[in-house]
């Protein structure tokens, strides 16, 4: 059974459809790629599945529960993490707050107006240990805007882990990396992918290819190809495309 | 240090603070001043520390706080008029009728963002304005609310009169010390860390599984409270109740107050912006009819060149310094 499971999601924002009738069903532990050229509606998917976005119709269950109508708190609240492909942290925070916010001991805690975050070692060593995770130990005390670009996307990575998802969405996770960054981040979505589900939009198709268990190619707001890297890499259409190239 | 303090309830910083305004009473005649003037810097002080918890912590703009300094004046007012004489059942009716005018509004504009947001609260501030105006037989329209008394502070096995100006100025500062302490606590608790980060991105904020609208809504409904707080102060130091602190004008005021002083950098930013604005207006005023024309002027040369307002600057001197 799929743990995230899109069936005929249709977006159209007023004359213009952005998404037709997308079916996606990733089961537990699967690392889903999805791959497109520039909009093709992948990034709206994603703020589909995660709430940002309310589709026309269709629906969109996590584990068997419809998640139809609820907001991005909600579904967040329900295990769904993402990270998105213009960096969205927190900028004036150090590494370890980033973190810190995001983690669920940190959210029950939200409306508490009585005890000082400051004193709080507790939260402050599980920060630590998620930055620890993808490697950045010795970053928790740097603002987030002083870091360099690819330790920001590996804290964006962190403030998605923090939260303890079940579903781990990747939005162009290796965007603006040069190839030193990708190798990190290519060996850090390895070392995280036993114990996640995670969908990933990608344009780098050696990346996605070397990663994925299943790739769903969008194209005009509908998945013309599906299938394993394999199974993609001897698809016609996927070969005559731009997206064969790379394949 | 900065983390060291966060923890604490009561700062280093507090008590110089608290020790400092204890003695305004002993010196400020000596300096051509005078102590109602200490009474106008507590009260403004506490609106501008409220406000900035909307504009500081959360990154809310508001235009229109002045409705809520206005609700809780007239609320003192009225309370002590229909309901009861004593000082801490017209305080809490103040507190609790800014509180809900706040929660209120809250509801209507807590789905809003930026430009929108800000708009909407100046078209609510008007709508309170307006009533205030023309409620004649409630508010007592232009003519406004008079006749205020200043009730005793009353423990029970020891009541304070309040009628001297220097009674009233550290009842007035028991009260600031308070709201310092508890918005302080605020601040660098949980719930101030999520108003942070809504700031710094709403859209991450709500995707960690934070319900945005509801911390816009309660961070919108305590200031207005503690706003409501000041106005009562304010009613009670005037004696009396005017709709114009609710107009525009005054609510534009604590946004350049705020700004000037540092708030968006500084916990303390907001005390700063009032302190040189009321000095500004006492001792400039003195001299020349158009003090605001340079406390204007002084304004833009902080939003163009120093943004980050006085406790800013002062930062980065004490960084250069250090």
């Amino acid at each position: 059974m799929a743990l995230i499971e899109a069936q005929g999601v249709h977006v159209r924002f007023g004359d213009r459809v952005v998404l037709e009738e997308i079916d996606l069903a990733v089961t537990e532990g699967e690392l889903h790629g999805i791959m497109g050229p520039n909009g093709a509606g992948k990034t709206t998917f994603f703020n589909v599945l995660t709430g940002r976005v309310k589709p026309s119709r269709g629906r969109i269950r996590l584990d068997g529960e419809d998640l139809a109508g609820l907001g991005p708190h909600e579904i967040a609240n329900k295990g769904v993490a993402r990270s998105f492909q213009i960096m969205t942290l927190f900028d004036e925070f150090t590494a370890r707050e980033n973190v810190m916010v995001a983690l669920p001991a940190f959210r029950a805690r939200g409306f508490d107006l009585r005890r000082a975050v400051a004193g709080d070692a507790g939260l402050a060593e599980e920060a630590d240990q998620v930055l620890a995770s993808v490697g950045l130990a010795e970053k928790s005390a740097v603002v987030a805007k002083q870091l360099p670009y690819g330790e920001r996307r590996a804290l964006e990575i962190a403030v998605a882990l923090a939260q303890r998802p079940r579903v781990l969405c990747l939005d162009e996770p290796t965007s603006g990396l040069g190839s030193d960054g990708k190798q990190r981040l290519l060996e850090l979505i390895r070392s995280i992918r036993t114990r996640l589900t995670i969908i990933a939009i990608e344009h780098e198709m050696d990346f996605l290819f070397s990663l994925a268990d299943r790739i769903s190619v969008i194209h005009w707001g509908q998945v013309v190809a599906r299938g394993t890297p394999r199974e993609l890499q001897a698809n016609e259409w996927v070969r005559r495309s731009n997206l064969g190239r790379f394949a | 240090m900065a983390q060291a303090d966060a923890a604490r309830l009561v700062t280093p910083a507090m008590l110089g603070l608290w020790l400092a305004l204890g003695s305004v009473p002993l010196w400020i005649d000596r300096v051509g001043l005078y102590p109602y003037l200490g009474v106008e810097i507590l009260i403004w002080s506490i609106y501008a520390l409220a406000f900035n918890l909307v504009l500081g912590t959360a990154g809310l703009v508001s235009f229109g706080h002045g409705a809520y300094f206005g609700v809780g004046a007239y609320a003192f007012g009225l309370a002590q008029f229909n309901l009861s004489a004593n000082l801490w059942v017209c305080l809490g009716v103040a507190v609790l009728a800014a509180g809900l005018a706040g929660l209120l509004v809250g509801l209507f504009i807590s789905h809003r963002r930026g430009i929108y947001y800000a708009f909407m609260t100046i078209a609510f501030g008007q709508i309170f304005w307006t009533v205030a105006i023309k409620a004649y037989g409630i508010t007592g329209g232009e003519d406004g609310l008079l006749k205020i008394a200043r009730p005793p502070a009353d423990f029970g096995v020891a009541s304070f009169d309040l009628h001297d100006n220097v009674a009233l100025y550290y009842f007035v500062l028991v009260v600031f010390a308070i709201v310092v302490v508890a918005l302080w606590r605020l601040v660098h608790s949980p719930y101030g860390q999520v108003l942070a980060a809504i700031r710094q991105s709403e859209t991450r904020a709500a995707h960690l599984g934070y319900p945005v609208w509801r911390y816009k809504l309660t961070v919108f409904a305590l200031s207005a409270a503690v706003s409501g707080l000041a106005g009562a102060l304010f009613a009670m130091a005037q004696r009396s109740a005017f709709p114009d602190v609710m107009g525009v004008n005054q609510s534009g005021l604590i946004v350049m107050m705020t700004l000037v002083g540092g708030g968006l950098v500084s916990f303390w930013g907001p005390v700063i912006g009032v302190l040189v604005y009321i000095v500004a207006r006492d001792v400039i005023g003195a001299l020349t009819f158009a003090w605001m024309l340079y406390f204007g002027l002084l304004f833009m040369a902080i939003v163009l060149f120093r943004p980050e307002g006085i406790a800013g600057m002062a930062k980065s001197l004490l960084a250069r310094w250090r």
